[in-house]
């Protein structure tokens, strides 16, 4: 009979025992969390690493551009995020910042950069800075200087990039490039004549790789000096070179352009970004000014750009609506159908029912476009025997082949959601419903109906939201066709606000960034109103703790 | 009498089937009825595609004859076309659609491991940012976009304008807002009591992390990567002002292109661009269909 133990004894043992099994328990896990620790911390310093090597290239690429703004920028986000990866607080931060970085450069930053770029005349002609529009205009009307001297020339290379060495009718001698002016050097061999034949640390040419790189060599054009209205060189040959001198003359301290051969002087126009006559003609290319809410007194002010802002405006708004009720309305009507447990075959219906949902929307678009194309598309020419019915080039028919191919394109997905809300509502609802004496009608309205819509509103909203901006089917199917010629910018009658950004920005010759993004701007205001109300009415966000 | 009761029972036989189709009828035959028109009316367009795609040569109106000719044809032509590289957009398309969802999902969990079990400042307010942003996709600023990546060609050609290194950049600028959300709430479903244990074993945060938590939420990510992958597959905006060499284009860019060129006369071989297209989408959607159901309903997407 074992004697029975004191609490003493029992304590004591124990802890002796507990303080063991801890001090394994430690030092095991301190040993776990050293090897893990140290792999950890290689993949995080190499991360890091790598994020740094790449911040410091940009950050000297800047420094060369004399960038100061993003260099500032880019330099405390560097540190930033050096920061909270190596300090031991800054938990969420650590999980958070990767995306966040993505998120404000590509999502917020780009917002408030439309936000300025509304405010600018940015688009063609007027590209760049003032210094790069002077150049430019300064090159484009270069032309050889009649009975110019020629120059001796020896073309010579370093590292894939070409230069002249030129020998002047003085005999100095000197070397430069496209981007590099002429300088003087004195290490230059000569041949008999005194005309520089190479330099060290350059290759010069032979014939027939001046013949093999023609094209190169003749549009390369070296400027005399730093200042553009001195003038250029160029060689059509490879042997001699000519000046070529600019019609127009820049006037710094002016701020001038003088046409040397009309002697019409073009003076800086700081409003609009370009140099002009006095009668009015523009010098192209200028350059991006601020021109405050030019871009918005356009929109709004002009008539014809106005009247389709006002039409395209509320077509959008009349695209997303009727969208969303057609699809819900169809989707629904079917979830109802299919609803019934005695049916059979349900599945098989369903899933060719969401085959247009699986489909990419995009050739969803275009392959519509092929069956309503009117002279060779399928419904005309067999559904319709051979009538030519413009379903996408008159206005109001291609608008309701829009919402017609939307319905095929969206109804699966209103159907699918459909199914599951009404799915959820209790069976005994329907019973005490019936057993009350509704009829199946009064149940739908009265009891399915209210609940489903309670489920459904969000996406409702969501789905509004999604046609509000829906680019790819439009610009697909009509590509915002049939165009409306008295408008003075580039938009048709099916276009939404979102299409008619992308062609005042991107499609045809007159590309306007401006005023697209003073369209973006609109659409901004319009998104937020319209999600402020339907937030407010569903109070989905107070769900959020 | 026998022959006059066989008449009745006749009778009573014929007006009894007639009775029951009637029945039938009411009950689940006009649902079929229904059923077959919708489902022809659905797969329609994609039967003239296929049929088209089939016929070696097509033009819009020969396309109409629906499968009046077999052959493999156009699919030689399509990968033989000379300005369009039609093999080299299939690739891009797979690779940028892979990089963006796989990108996607790493951010938006990460994000989303913060939001569900760590407590700080602004935590409430940043996950409603996150809700009223995806009210704003990025195609409303395609115009500063598209000007910020010319701005930084100037500094890094290698993810500037006309890289797909950049466009991928740009997608996953939208890697939060919804799947954040949606992976928030699916993170919460997982007991804080699993983090606490293995907390007590000495496991750290990143620990817990990439091990367990990854792991649990397995479905979520699944469902947010195929989402993404379709998303991008199906992005035009900004990959077709974005992309600007041919081989560097993705297949929604390429194929627009490559349509609206010779909108008629190609059509067969678009049509068979397109097939190969949806293939690996189509498959993927049927295949995981019931998963992206669930996460459609929870966090509506397109």
């Amino acid at each position: 009979m074992p004697t029975p133990r004191t609490g003493r004894d029992r304590t004591a043992r124990d802890n002796s025992l507990v303080t063991q099994w801890r001090q394994s328990k430690r030092a095991g896990r301190i040993a776990e969390a050293a090897s893990v620790g140290i792999k950890i911390l290689l993949v995080k310093i190499l991360l890091l690493g790598i994020v740094d090597a790449i911040s410091v290239y940009a950050l000297f690429v800047l420094f060369l551009k004399q960038d100061w703004v993003i260099f500032g920028l880019v330099l405390a986000v560097t540190l930033i995020v050096n920061w909270i990866y190596f300090s031991k607080n800054a938990l969420p931060a650590k999980y958070l910042t990767p995306g966040l970085i993505f998120l404000v450069i590509f999502q917020i930053f780009v917002v408030g950069y439309s936000g300025y770029i509304a405010f600018t005349n940015y688009g063609t002609g007027h590209n760049s800075t003032r210094a790069d529009a002077v150049a430019s205009l300064i090159a484009s009307a270069q032309q050889r200087v009649p009975d110019s001297v020629a120059y001796d020339i020896t073309v010579i290379e370093q590292l894939g990039a070409y230069s002249l060495l030129v020998t002047d009718p003085d005999g100095r001698i000197s070397v430069g490039g496209t981007d590099a002016p002429l300088r003087e050097v004195t290490d230059a061999e000569t041949d008999a004549d005194g005309v520089a034949t190479a330099l060290p640390g350059y290759t010069s040419l032979k014939f027939s790789d001046i013949a093999a790189n023609q094209e190169v060599i003749a549009a390369l054009s070296v400027p005399l000096t730093d200042d553009p209205n001195e003038g250029v060189l160029r060689t059509p040959d490879g042997s001699k070179a000519y000046l070529d001198l600019s019609d127009l003359v820049y006037d710094e301290a002016a701020r001038t352009m003088t046409n040397t051969t009309t002697n019409v002087v073009y003076a800086e126009d700081g409003t609009v970004g370009a140099f002009a006559a006095e009668d009015g003609t523009e010098l192209r290319p200028g350059w991006k000014v601020e021109v405050g809410f030019d871009n918005f007194a356009r929109a709004f002010g002009t008539e014809s750009i106005r009247g389709p802002l006002i039409n395209v405006t509320l077509w959008t708004f009349a695209f997303a609506f009727l969208s969303v009720a057609t699809t819900f309305a169809l989707g629904l009507f079917l979830a109802l159908v299919f609803n019934d447990l005695r049916m059979r075959g349900r599945n098989v219906y369903r899933v060719v029912l969401i085959l247009p949902y699986a489909f990419p929307a995009f050739l969803s678009a275009l392959v519509w476009a092929g069956l309503l194309n009117p002279q060779f598309g399928f419904v005309n020419q067999v559904l319709f025997g051979g009538a030519e019915i413009p379903w996408l080039t008159n206005e109001w028919l291609a608008k309701f082949s829009i919402i017609f191919v939307n319905l095929w394109l969206g109804f699966p997905y209103m159907f699918l959601v459909c199914t599951g809300a009404l799915q959820s509502i209790p069976g005994e609802l329907q019973e005490a419903a019936t057993v009350d004496g509704a009829r199946p009608w009064q149940v739908f309205r009265l009891i399915k109906l209210p609940l489903l819509l309670v489920s459904v509103a969000p996406l409702l909203i969501s789905s509004f939201a999604f046609n509000f901006n829906n680019f790819n089917l439009i610009y697909m199917l009509t590509n915002g066709g049939p165009r409306d010629v008295t408008a003075g910018v580039n938009v048709g009658a099916t276009d939404i606000l979102i299409s008619m950004v992308y062609k005042v920005a991107f499609v045809g010759a007159n590309r306007d960034y401006g005023l697209a993004s003073a369209f973006s701007i609109i659409i901004f205001l319009l998104v937020a109103i319209v999600s402020i109300i339907s937030f407010r009415q569903t109070k989905a966000l107070e769900e959020l703790n | 009498m026998q022959v006059n009761n066989r008449e009745t029972s006749d009778r009573i036989v014929v007006r009894n089937s007639s009775f029951q189709f009637k029945r039938w009828f009411k009950a689940t035959g006009w649902r079929h009825l229904i059923g077959v028109f919708m489902a022809v009316f659905s797969a329609f367009p994609l039967v003239y595609v296929l049929s088209a795609a089939l016929q070696p040569g097509g033009t819009l109106i020969t396309a109409n004859g629906l499968f009046s000719e077999v052959s493999l044809g156009s699919f030689v032509t399509l990968f033989n076309l000379p300005q369009q590289p039609y093999a080299a957009w299939y690739g891009n398309t797979l690779i940028i659609g892979v990089i963006t969802s796989i990108g996607t999902v790493f951010l938006g969990a990460l994000a989303a491991y913060s939001f569900s079990r760590m407590r700080f400042f602004g935590r409430r307010g940043g996950l409603l940012t996150l809700v009223l942003l995806q009210m704003f996709p990025q195609l409303l600023a395609v115009v500063a976009i598209f000007l910020l990546l010319n701005g930084i060609s100037d500094i890094f050609p290698a993810i500037g304008l006309d890289s797909q290194v950049g466009l991928i950049m740009v997608y996953l600028g939208g890697a939060l807002g919804v799947n954040t959300y949606l992976m928030y709430g699916f993170f919460n479903t997982i007991p804080a009591s699993i983090d606490e244990a293995a907390k007590l074993d000495g496991a750290g945060h990143a620990r817990i992390f990439f091990t367990i938590i990854l792991r649990l939420v397995a479905p979520i990510l699944a469902v947010v990567g195929l989402l993404s992958f379709i998303g991008t597959t199906n992005e035009f905006v900004i990959a077709s002002i974005v992309l600007i060499s041919p081989e560097n284009q993705t297949l929604a860019v390429g194929l627009y292109q490559f349509v609206s060129q010779k909108f008629s006369t190609n059509y067969s071989v678009f049509a068979a661009g397109a097939v190969l297209a949806a293939l690996p989408v189509m498959a993927l959607f049927l295949w995981l269909q019931k998963y992206i159901v669930g996460g459609l309903t929870a966090g509506s997407v397109k």
